[in-house]
């Protein structure tokens, strides 16, 4: 969450006029980037009727894996658990990059769920460090195959555990970003191996190829002066423009007025705006390509064979971590480890195969899978959505604007996502 | 927040966890083999460091980062889960409430000590309404009157007339500070001392000792209760550094020094 305080947070706004155009979409947000940041008004989330029964669940996923003292609190991979008390459907739902179970988008999605009558089980990011220490085998995320598995293998520990607890009628899939094209691969993978049996997988706004979609939040950063090498400058001056705004203004406090001051007075231009986003992209890279490092004593950004200690300083790491792109990590890290795992592998057919078109076949044929996105998600090219609209045809919900992830809190698309696991999904 | 038990309770917290960090540092490290420089480091890039703040002490900051994670963890989060348990949601609200009101004080004298008149004004009118009409601060009739809250403490009062942060410093119990802050912390909690010694509310009761007691245990449990953050909650690698960096701008922003610094 304050990964995003920068200016972003939850907003918990009211002044929300009818900005709306008039396509009887009522989610007020036009620009893409503004919407992304901003999210959804809380006025305009569906309304919270009763308090969840809610529970963390900290599971063992890898018996005896070794942590580090400098991951020393780790404890277990954390998942989020709902349940109901009567029988019902349960939904497993992964976060997208760098996301934990507790991830404000992944939380209302649970609460609406949950207020429908579902059991939900969320799942940390294959790409949070959490995962990466508890859950992923090879410590080295980025392979939609083998996080796929590693997810697979968490959410049978997952049902393993709270399976004396409640009735389960049957189970269903769902994720955002990134965690959206990890639902597919493992609905694959759930077809072979039959846990599960997932009735319905939805798909919010999902990439179509990884290293597309990751190649367009990098060129947001290409959009700051001098370019993303120089981010801490950016991130510098855009903080002072920050504090130089609040002193101006007659503010209280860092607070939801103030935020909403910056979105209507247009404080951040579209550049700004873009740079921002790419930003706290990369600050969760950082996190993640930190975490593979230690857990794989790779030398990549920490020196080989160092011990880190829990008291011991990580700023120079950081600082490290945050200046490295998608690309040092996938050209540098990723994509020599995936060729000691498949020998002889080309560097296209590696990218090929982190795309949802490497399971064409299977999406197309089966009637499970529903998407929902938006006309104007930056992660998107058009032939992306085009390719989208064509696969799953009636099955994809496409919505006018939100950018990525902005309007998946609003009421409508809330309502849309509980009616799609509803279909065939609770009696009651 | 707290009373005087609580400041009693962090000097002991305080002494344990300076023994616990200096087992850490006594701690050898127990790597042989020799360490082999990364492929990427620090001195590659040239560009401003962010998020950055002076934080000389920060082995001891960690530890004590550590240490309230263990506190909280061992002590204060199965209380407050208890308490919550036991207690209605409603009864829950009230009681914060009522502390709320009460901290109104600290937010009054240090907007007078920054002689902000019309922010004294209005914490001074929020004070009243919600402990009368407000019965005592379980209800916040003041904010419906467009009486906003102030949050003001003696470490904004000190930067407001120009000290500096001093370095980073987590504190036992109360967590991200700095060394301005932590005087600031002494200061209020001394000023609400002598208020309460002063005003004696249960001062004529035969059990005072026990009333006392009760009541900043209630206080703490709430604090805690209100207060959403986990220490590694996040699991984000970088959460230390992001946690210290918030803290500082937000306070900086929010004492909002005049004058301008570049």
């Amino acid at each position: 969450m304050y990964l995003r305080l920068l200016l972003i947070a939850s907003l918990v706004l009211s002044p929300w006029s009818a900005l709306a155009a008039d396509d009887g979409y009522g989610y007020p947000i036009p620009g893409s980037y503004e919407a992304t940041i901003l999210g959804t008004p809380a006025a305009l989330m569906p309304e919270i009727t009763e308090k969840m029964r809610l529970r963390q669940l900290v599971l063992e996923v890898i018996p005896g894996r070794h942590k580090p003292p400098v991951f020393f609190y780790d404890e277990g991979l954390r998942c989020s658990f709902a349940y109901q008390k009567q029988k019902a459907p349960l939904v497993f739902l992964i976060a997208g990059a760098g996301a934990n179970d507790q991830s404000a988008k992944l939380l209302s999605m649970m609460r609406a769920l949950f207020q429908a009558g579902f059991h939900v089980i969320t799942l940390p990011s294959p790409t949070h460090a959490n995962f990466i220490i508890s859950a992923s085998k090879s410590g080295i995320p980025g392979d939609l195959t083998e996080d796929s598995a590693d997810l697979y293998h968490a959410m049978e520990v997952a049902w393993k555990r709270v399976q004396g607890d409640i009735e389960v009628s049957s189970f269903h899939l769902g994720g955002y970003s990134l965690g959206a094209a990890q639902a597919a691969f493992v609905a694959k993978l759930d077809e072979e191996r039959r846990v599960f049996n997932f009735g319905k997988v939805l798909m919010v706004n999902p990439p179509v190829s990884l290293y597309g979609s990751a190649t367009r939040i990098e060129e947001l950063l290409k959009q700051i002066p001098g370019g993303p090498k120089k981010e801490g400058i950016f991130f510098n001056k855009m903080l002072s423009k920050f504090s130089a705004f609040y002193h101006a203004g007659n503010f209280v406090a860092i607070n939801d007025d103030f935020l909403y001051a910056i979105y209507s007075e247009r404080l951040f231009s579209r550049e700004e705006t873009a740079g921002l986003i790419g930003l706290t992209y990369r600050i969760n890279l950082a996190g993640m390509i930190f975490a593979s490092d230690v857990m794989t004593n790779s030398g990549y950004v920490v020196p080989k064979n160092r011990v880190l200690r829990s008291t011991d300083p990580l700023s120079d790491y950081f600082q490290v971590s945050t200046h490295l792109s998608f690309f040092d990590y996938f050209n540098e890290y990723f994509y020599p480890y995936m060729q000691t795992r498949r020998p002889g592998l080309t560097k296209e057919a590696l990218i090929a195969s982190l795309s949802l078109k490497s399971i064409e076949g299977y999406l197309k044929s089966s009637a499970k899978f529903g998407v929902m996105t938006n006309e104007n998600d930056f992660i998107l090219s058009k032939a992306e959505l085009d390719y989208l609209r064509q696969i799953f045809g009636e099955r994809a919900k496409v919505y006018p604007r939100g950018g990525h992830l902005g309007n998946l809190e609003y009421r409508d698309n809330m309502a849309y996502m509980v009616s799609f696991f509803k279909e065939q999904g609770v009696r009651p | 927040m707290t009373t005087v038990t609580g400041y009693h309770a962090c000097r002991i917290a305080l002494a344990l966890a300076l023994m616990l960090s200096l087992t850490g540092c006594a701690a050898i490290r127990s790597n042989t083999l020799a360490e082999v420089r990364p492929r990427h480091s620090v001195s590659e890039f040239k560009d401003q460091r962010f998020a950055e703040v002076a934080d000389p002490w920060e082995a001891f900051n960690r530890s004590m980062y550590r240490f309230n994670f263990y506190l909280d963890k061992y002590f204060f989060l199965p209380v407050v889960t208890g308490y919550e348990f036991v207690t209605p949601d409603f009864v829950e609200d009230r009681i914060s409430g009522v502390f709320n009101n009460l901290s109104e004080v600290r937010n009054l004298t240090n907007s007078l000590f920054q002689l902000k008149g019309v922010e004294s004004a209005t914490t001074l009118g929020r004070f009243l309404t919600n402990s009368t009409l407000g019965l005592g601060g379980m209800f916040d009739p003041a904010t419906r009157f467009g009486l906003a809250r102030q949050n003001q403490d003696f470490g904004k009062t000190l930067g407001y007339w120009g000290a500096e942060s001093g370095p980073y410093l987590v504190l036992p119990i109360f967590g991200p500070s700095s060394v301005r802050d932590t005087s600031g912390l002494a200061v209020d909690y001394s000023i609400s001392y002598g208020l309460y010694t002063g005003v004696d509310p249960f001062g004529s009761s035969s059990n005072s000792f026990a009333w006392d007691a009760g009541v900043t245990a209630l206080g703490t449990v709430d604090a805690r209760h209100q207060q959403s953050f986990r220490y590694y909650e996040s699991g984000y690698p970088f959460e230390y550094n992001m946690v210290r960096f918030l803290y500082h701008e937000q306070r900086k922003i929010e004492i909002g020094k005049p004058k301008v610094e570049e």
